[in-house]
């Protein structure tokens, strides 16, 4: 019998994959809608290139939550962008092997800890 | 604390946090900005995840086909309606909700593609393998299937016809391998064990005892 391999090569995999099996059985989406979406996304990055299932399928993945929730309005590009940032800068001013954490504020208060 | 911005700059003195790759930090704000919002769970996010990764895999399909080999009853209703026969034996939830059995016979080998994206029988298979997401198999299975067997190590006789089977959103397959010869007097554990994921996807056989 064969070793069996992870469930997913990454965790950010898992992250968002959980994230949308989640917003699906909250009833954000159906499930047919999600597989259309993403198979059009499928398809536009394959278009120059062939995808291998890795890294590329959930790059294409997250594209399409993204895209889903911008066009719902229930998490712009803005609004992802500066949690982006500030995790960015909660993880470069982090001393290695402390848990990194973000600032307790709220999306679109603009104040970050230094 | 004085910092540029640069990802890796930090001279030996300041051993910061590495910075994760960026999907990752865009996957990590996503999920931030929805906790905040109150849109996810974070508990139902690792829930999710543990099921995935520790309790759901090839394992549930295995246990199914062992049954389907040696309980004729319990095969012709696996045949007759998957879904109501596997959920007899705790398989079901997500993606499970419309499951086809196909079995491989003499004379008909099925395989098993989502040409649209990765559409899977989640409660039997877990999440599928990397080269099932793929541009090269979700094309090329269509096109050559007997190719794309071949290079998997499957080598059918000619007369044996092969059947693709595309997945979608709402009706997910599992193929029941045939059973090895001289697995007679194996009990249904060690018929499992001969199973592997890939004969349920009918890109490999059931392996001889």
């Amino acid at each position: 019998m064969t070793r069996p391999e992870p469930a997913f090569d990454a965790p950010w995999h898992a992250q968002v994959f959980a994230v949308t099996v989640h917003l699906n059985e909250t009833g954000h989406f159906t499930w047919s809608d999600w597989a259309a979406r993403f198979g059009e996304v499928l398809r536009r990055h394959g278009l120059d290139r062939s995808l291998d299932g890795g890294d590329d399928y959930f790059l294409a993945w997250l594209e399409t939550l993204e895209g889903l929730l911008a066009e719902r309005d229930l998490a712009t590009e803005a609004e992802r962008r500066e949690l982006r940032d500030a995790w960015a800068e909660a993880f470069r001013s982090t001393p290695h092997g402390a848990p990194v954490r973000l600032p307790e504020e709220g999306p679109g208060t603009g104040q970050r800890r230094a | 604390m004085p910092h540029d911005h640069s990802d890796h700059s930090h001279g030996p003195d300041h051993p910061h946090t590495l910075l994760p790759p960026e999907p990752a930090l865009r996957v990590r704000a996503l999920e931030t900005l929805l906790e905040r919002k109150g849109l996810v769970d974070p508990a139902a996010l690792d829930a999710i995840i543990d099921t995935y990764e520790n309790r759901i895999g090839p394992r549930g399909g295995a246990q199914v086909v062992a049954r389907a080999w040696t309980e004729p009853e319990f095969r012709a209703a696996l045949l007759e309606d998957a879904t109501a026969a596997v959920a007899d034996m705790g398989l079901y939830g997500r993606q499970g909700e419309h499951i086809v059995a196909v079995e491989n016979t003499g004379t008909v080998h099925n395989m098993v593609v989502c040409t649209l994206c990765s559409c899977y029988p989640w409660p039997l298979l877990g999440i599928p393998p990397g080269w099932y997401k793929s541009d090269a198999y979700r094309a090329r299975a269509v096109r050559e299937p007997r190719k794309v067997l071949a290079e998997f190590g499957v080598t059918l006789p000619r007369e044996t016809a092969v059947r693709v089977w595309d997945s979608t959103a709402e009706v997910r397959y599992l193929v029941v391998p045939r059973r090895p010869e001289g697995a007679e007097g194996l009990d249904k554990e060690a018929l499992a064990a001969l199973v592997t994921r890939d004969s349920m996807i009918g890109c490999g056989l059931a392996v001889n005892p």
